[in-house]
């Protein structure tokens, strides 16, 4: 097989079909590739190390032996409740929120056919954070009782669902051309942002602290029941995913190739868009706009595994490594402590720019 | 329409087209000094127009009521309505002018990074040395919308996909996130500069004084300038690079002045009022259905609808949520998004 170097698929178009044999489970069907199945065993090995390592760290450091071992329900008293129940949420959240942004932008990437689509850039996380802003800061009134009661988190993913649908929505003229998806995102997600920042304006001084640290991505304070609703979140969502996108094959061939197969692909392929955006919206709602990650861990994974469009299981893995790993760098490497987003979109602004870049040199 | 290469009309036009547009300039010009009575009539306290004169006019005299419009006038409402037609020009021709070097119908101050270059830059002027006077940190926007500005300019610019709309778009995008993120970074470590922040971000033309406006002034009109000489080589290099060195233009000393011309006119815009995106985009895609795509004619008239459309925002804000204030930011924002939307759809923009 003629392998297309990463850098040949930057513009996403010319995903080429691959030459390797299939493999046929009754109605299941699906290409093997040892490489990439060993990369996505790797990383999944990888991120499970790190989680472990991440609970070890703190100001009462436990070993790396001993993480494992509690987690698998041994452990003195003392080691359970700080692992237990004082740093498994947050790492456990840093885990779910990671593979969900991975997965959801894999797959935003792969329906636009273009590695620019992601969750942030079509303004999914900046209509969730819209939403979150408006309860953390708005108190009194029949509209702040409602939100009250469904809770920040319900809030924030209605908030991104809805925000999804319209760019969908305004986004679609005799069907979703990619480039076209990306420019409403752009101008929904402006307005979204003119929004948050007059709702910051209108507020109290301490809402508004507590808003911004929201919005940039955090995963300070998680208790397990945030954290318990995320990670059912995701689950199912993974489930229906596996379900669907083994129906969609023709995802990377063009809508032409898809249009000669029938109905029924804008059926599935709605589905599967519905799915990246409640992904991406369990995962604001739990750690509130994390920028990037769901923009560079398919592009990372893709270029780790080796596959011609973002793999889903490899996007997820990465995901949860890149989240982690900025969550113990903003905790533990710099002088002051940091909400993770900071970090990732220090990573992730010039990830960026450097495939843009190189996009240009071609 | 105007964004294909094939309609360039020849230079002049008619002498018909030429009276329509001088027409048309005049009729913009009418509306403008409409506004500005209007800004400075309308507000928490309604003037009638013969107040509004007395209060630009009239010596001190022991009337308290008297006493009052005439501080209503000049301290509040004068400031204002200057620093939203100064900024207004500035921001439209900024958005023609880059939309011309750039021959990028999406291109906006707004939307490359030059508003969240100057919001880091005021956020860590006042955590490190602890500015408090806008007149203080305008200085550091400056610096900073002019840094992102060219980052963004210059990274759009590189190899195939300078002239891509989304490569523009997405740079922009990319700084923007990334400084955001920083600025946040600064703002949550440091109160005072979070709570300064959350003011200047939402772009506003009220609440700075002359002693601000004027400096900002004075860069806007240097910026100006440069921009008028340079129309006609806007023109040129429209035609394309080979043409237009062809027809003797200095390509890259021209794309120069542009380059400064643009991040003066923004630069200083977003200093004194914050981050205004949407607003340049907008009047250039009107000016050019007005005019047609001639940039001596375009430019214009973009500035003048940029300052009819920014002090129009800042007026209906004032309005809208009585007792408080919509800023005249948000207002554009809201209205000038829909206004991208509607371009996109309608198919403006191509993938190139």
């Amino acid at each position: 097989m003629k392998r297309n170097g990463p850098g040949a698929k930057v513009n996403g178009a010319d995903a080429r079909p691959s030459l390797t044999p299939g493999v046929r489970l009754g109605r299941v069907s699906f290409v093997w590739r040892p490489w990439t199945a060993g990369v996505t065993l790797l990383l999944a090995a990888a991120a499970f190390l790190l989680f472990c390592l991440s609970i070890g760290v703190g100001d009462f450091p436990i070993g790396l032996p001993r993480v494992v071992a509690t987690i698998l329900g041994g452990g003195d008293r003392v080691d359970q409740f700080v692992i237990m129940d004082l740093r498994m949420p947050r790492a456990l959240a840093g885990l779910v929120v990671g593979v969900a942004l991975g997965v959801s932008g894999a797959l935003t990437q792969s329906l636009a056919r273009n590695p620019l689509a992601s969750p942030d850039i079509l303004g999914i996380t900046s209509g969730a954070g819209a939403v979150a802003v408006f309860l953390v800061t708005v108190s009194g009134g029949t509209a702040a009782a409602v939100v009250n009661s469904v809770g920040l988190s319900a809030a924030a993913l209605a908030g991104g669902l809805g925000t999804g649908l319209l760019v969908y929505f305004l986004a679609w003229r005799r069907g979703i051309d990619g480039f076209r998806l990306i420019l409403i995102g752009i101008s929904v997600s402006a307005v979204m942002q003119a929004i948050t920042t007059w709702l910051l304006v209108t507020a109290d001084i301490r809402d508004v602290a507590r808003a911004q640290a929201w919005l940039v991505g955090s995963l300070d304070n998680r208790s397990w029941d945030e954290v318990r609703v995320a990670f059912w979140g995701t689950l199912v969502l993974l489930v229906a995913v596996l379900c669907v996108a083994f129906q969609f094959k023709p995802m990377h061939f063009g809508d032409e190739v898809a249009a000669g197969l029938g109905v029924r692909y804008s059926m599935v392929r709605a589905v599967l868009l519905l799915c990246a955006v409640l992904l991406a919206g369990v995962a604001v709602s739990a750690a509130g706009p994390v920028p990037f990650v769901a923009l560079v861990a398919p592009q990372v994974a893709m270029r780790l595994a080796r596959c011609p469009t973002p793999p889903l299981a490899a996007s997820g893995m990465v995901g949860a490594l890149l989240l982690i790993g900025s969550d113990l760098v903003a905790r533990t490497a710099l002088p002051v402590s940091l909400p993770v987003g900071v970090v990732t979109a220090a990573i992730g602004g010039p990830f960026l720019v450097y495939l843009l870049v190189r996009a240009n040199r071609r | 329409m105007a964004t294909t290469a094939v309609e360039r009309p020849l230079p002049g036009g008619t002498t018909e087209a030429r009276r329509r547009r001088v027409v048309g300039l005049g009729v913009l010009a009418v509306i403008l000094v409409a506004a500005t009575a209007a800004s400075l009539a309308v507000g928490a306290r309604a003037l009638s127009p013969a107040e509004v004169w007395h209060g630009l006019l009239a010596a001190p005299d022991s009337d308290q009521r008297l006493t009052e419009i005439r501080l209503i006038v000049r301290t509040v409402r004068v400031p204002r309505t200057v620093l939203a037609v100064v900024a207004g020009i500035a921001l439209g021709v900024g958005g023609a002018l880059i939309q011309g070097y750039t021959r990028n119908p999406i291109a906006d101050t707004g939307l490359l990074g030059v508003n969240s270059g100057a919001s880091f830059a005021v956020v860590s002027g006042i955590a490190l040395f602890g500015f408090t006077n806008p007149f203080q940190y305008v200085w550091f926007a400056f610096l900073g919308a002019a840094v992102a500005g060219v980052v963004v300019f210059g990274l759009s610019s590189i190899g195939r996909g300078a002239g891509n709309p989304l490569t523009l778009a997405l740079a922009g995008q990319g700084v923007t996130v990334f400084l955001a993120a920083m600025t946040t970074a600064v703002a949550l470590t440091d109160k005072a500069s979070l709570n300064a922040l959350r003011f200047w971000n939402a772009g506003s033309v009220a609440g700075v004084g002359f002693d601000v406006i004027w400096p900002v002034t004075a860069f806007i009109a240097i910026g100006l300038v440069l921009a008028l000489t340079t129309l006609p080589a806007v023109n040129l290099l429209n035609l394309g690079d080979d043409v237009a060195r062809g027809l003797g233009v200095n390509i890259a000393l021209s794309r120069t002045v542009g380059i400064v011309a643009i991040t003066l006119l923004a630069g200083a815009a977003t200093a004194a009022c914050g981050p205004i995106a949407f607003i340049g985009l907008m009047v250039a895609h009107v000016a050019r259905y007005l005019t047609g795509p001639d940039y001596r004619w375009l430019v214009p008239y973009a500035g003048l609808l940029g300052a009819v459309v920014l002090l129009v925002c800042d007026i209906v804000g004032r309005l809208v949520v009585r007792p408080g204030e919509l800023d005249a930011g948000v207002l554009v924002a809201l209205l000038g998004a829909p206004f991208f939307a509607a371009l996109v759809w309608r198919g403006k923009f191509k993938n190139a």
